[in-house]
């Protein structure tokens, strides 16, 4: 089967799943249900292609299929700055801070902390990637132990404002806030576009790409910069879903079986939307909101990483 | 012409490439040759700016190399390393376009086709040019490799081990490619080569490298001797005057 069809499946896919999530069992409301439903399909949206988008990059520049920035500890900082925020602030700033001022704090502080988590790690020479993992995990384990001592400090009612923000959940999605993700999620995309026409030459590995002309530390040290906006940004919106990125960088690399980022990253993000979108779909009308999006794809992403190490070879 | 003086290179306060010039004449083929360990992979990335050097200079054509902006130097340089193991799925075809990468920046032309096609022909790889890289014997694969340098169309073609993985037949047609590259199109190669015949036979200059130091470098006649390679090597040679040219019998 050509790419092209592929694609065209991948996209009515998504395309069937967002009519399916917005038209399904609408009930007599439409006014009060479509806007808050075509909400969420517009946060499903962003999230599903910035973390697809970001998660086929990162595994571009480590060479790998395994790693993504979630796994190397970027959830686990999350978690700890949230914390942090109550713990110094209280949880009654958290609730009652202005939501702008605080979307945008997180999504500022996570940059900068992605950027050096990133920068620390790529410096390690000869990026093998069980080490990485290694210090992924290390770092993980880390930032949750003092975000569990933060949180044992932490008063227990506004424990329940942090708990609120481990979980990842479209069920309350802020309109507003996804005015300004858009708007920090497009200026990304839009430098990323300065950069597309490298990634190919990056996933031939390091050498090749310096051979080739590639500029190649100043490139990839932009291109971190972009994927850290990105899972920030989605990170800030909804929380985090550790194994979404892994399970839909994975899915585009299987369907297309090639290097070629033009059908990668598309084909990454209709599988992202896709899945989110049924995820979801799942939640509200089957468990009846009795679980999260991010219980069900760390379910089943946790059992496809596992597969994944046991099968490791080094076939892309 | 590259000037390479007094470079260094230590990992961990051992230097594996101590103090080494040499220079390298416009139109030529240089070899470096010398024992596993010797620093030759080491100087050769360094001479292609692959890893950076702890001292001394690399001037192409008079500027040094690190100072090149990065598409003009891979127009100009190219260099295959001695192992390569590109992870990705990709097609012959695919990977000897990626030749023209600093040309075409990803949109290839018209001219960039029919460099391509030529290289693919260069190397004999018409049968195999559809065909996925993992589905390749090593020598085929190695043929790939050196078609996508040869698509790069550099003046300085700098190649580590490229017989690597050959048989007799596609180890000499490549020699004869690389001599022909050089007497017909001026170009320009630095190979690093262990097989010290086919180093008589076909390079202008030989450098000899021992323990991270260039100990012998010269024309194939005053190298390919009995004293020079005993030095190098550590062993004993037979030099033998065959058709004209400088064979050494070392097997027994
Ligand atoms: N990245 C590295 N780290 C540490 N030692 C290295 C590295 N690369 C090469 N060496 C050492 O430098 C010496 C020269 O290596 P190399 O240049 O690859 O030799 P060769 O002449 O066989 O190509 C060897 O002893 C090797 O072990
Ligand atoms: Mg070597």
């Amino acid at each position: 089967m050509g790419y092209n069809k592929k694609m065209i499946i991948l996209l009515s896919l998504s395309v069937a799943s967002v009519l399916l999530f917005v038209f399904w069992d609408v009930g007599g409301e439409w006014d009060y249900v479509l806007p808050r439903r075509l909400e969420k399909v517009a946060a499903i949206t962003m999230t599903g292609a910035a973390i697809a988008t970001s998660t086929v990059i990162f595994q571009t520049i480590t060479n790998n299929r395994i790693l993504t920035p979630s796994l190397i500890g970027f959830d686990s900082l999350y978690v700890l700055l949230q914390t942090a925020i109550v713990f110094l602030f209280g949880g009654g700033t958290l609730v009652m801070m202005n939501s702008h001022f605080h979307f945008l704090l997180s999504v500022g502080l996570m940059v900068v902390f992605a950027l050096l988590l990133f920068l620390f790690i790529f410096k390690k020479e000869g990026k093998n990637i069980y080490f990485l993992l290694l210090i992924g995990i290390i770092l993980g384990t880390f930032f949750s132990s003092i975000s569990e001592f933060l949180q044992v400090l932490i008063d227990p009612n506004e424990f329940l404002v942090v708990q609120d923000k481990m979980f990842a959940s479209f069920n309350n999605a802020n309109t507003e806030l996804l005015l300004v993700g858009g708007v920090l999620l497009l200026a990304a995309t839009l430098y990323l576009f300065r950069y597309v026409k490298y990634l190919d030459v990056i996933s031939l590995g390091q050498e090749e790409a310096v051979n080739l002309g590639v500029n190649y530390d100043a490139v990839v040290k932009r291109l971190l910069g972009v994927i850290a906006v990105y899972v920030s940004v989605a990170t800030a919106l909804v929380g985090p879903i550790t194994f979404l990125g892994l399970i839909v960088a994975n899915v585009a690399h299987e369907v297309f079986r090639t290097y070629r980022h033009k059908y990668l990253i598309p084909g990454a993000i209709f599988v992202s939307i896709f899945s989110l979108l049924i995820g979801q779909w799942f939640v509200e009308h089957v468990f009846t909101f009795s679980t999260t999006i991010s219980v069900i794809v760390n379910f089943i992403g946790g059992i496809y990483f596992i597969y994944l190490l046991v099968k490791e070879n080094d076939v892309w | 012409m590259v000037d390479v003086t007094n470079v260094s290179k230590a990992y961990k306060e051992v230097k594996v490439v101590d103090d080494v010039s040499v220079h390298i004449k416009k139109g030529t083929i240089t070899s470096f040759i010398g024992a596993n360990g010797a620093g030759k992979s080491t100087l050769l990335s360094m001479v292609s700016r692959l890893i950076p050097k702890d001292e001394g200079s690399v001037l192409l054509d008079g500027e040094e190399i690190t100072s090149y902006d990065n598409k003009e130097l891979a127009k100009r340089l190219s260099v295959l390393k001695q192992s390569n193991n590109i992870k990705v799925r990709i097609t012959v075809r695919e990977l000897v376009s990626f030749g023209r990468f600093p040309y075409s920046q990803g949109k290839l032309k018209k001219e960039d086709e029919k460099l391509i096609d030529e290289a693919i022909e260069y190397m004999q790889l018409e049968d195999f040019e559809g065909r996925f890289l993992d589905e390749l014997s090593g020598g085929q694969k190695q043929r790939a490799y050196i078609a996508m340098v040869i698509a790069q169309d550099t003046e300085y073609i700098l190649l580590d081990e490229p017989l690597n993985n050959l048989d007799m037949k596609h180890s000499k047609q490549i020699m004869k490619a690389l001599r022909r590259m050089v007497d017909d199109l001026g170009k320009t190669v630095v190979i690093v080569i262990h097989d010290i015949n086919f180093a008589s036979c076909y390079s202008d200059h030989i450098v000899a490298l021992k323990d991270g130091k260039c100990v012998y470098e010269g024309h194939p006649e005053e190298m390919i001797t009995n004293n020079v390679l005993r030095e190098v090597y550590d062993m004993e040679f037979n030099v033998c005057n065959i058709d004209g040219n400088r064979i050494c019998v070392f097997f027994t």
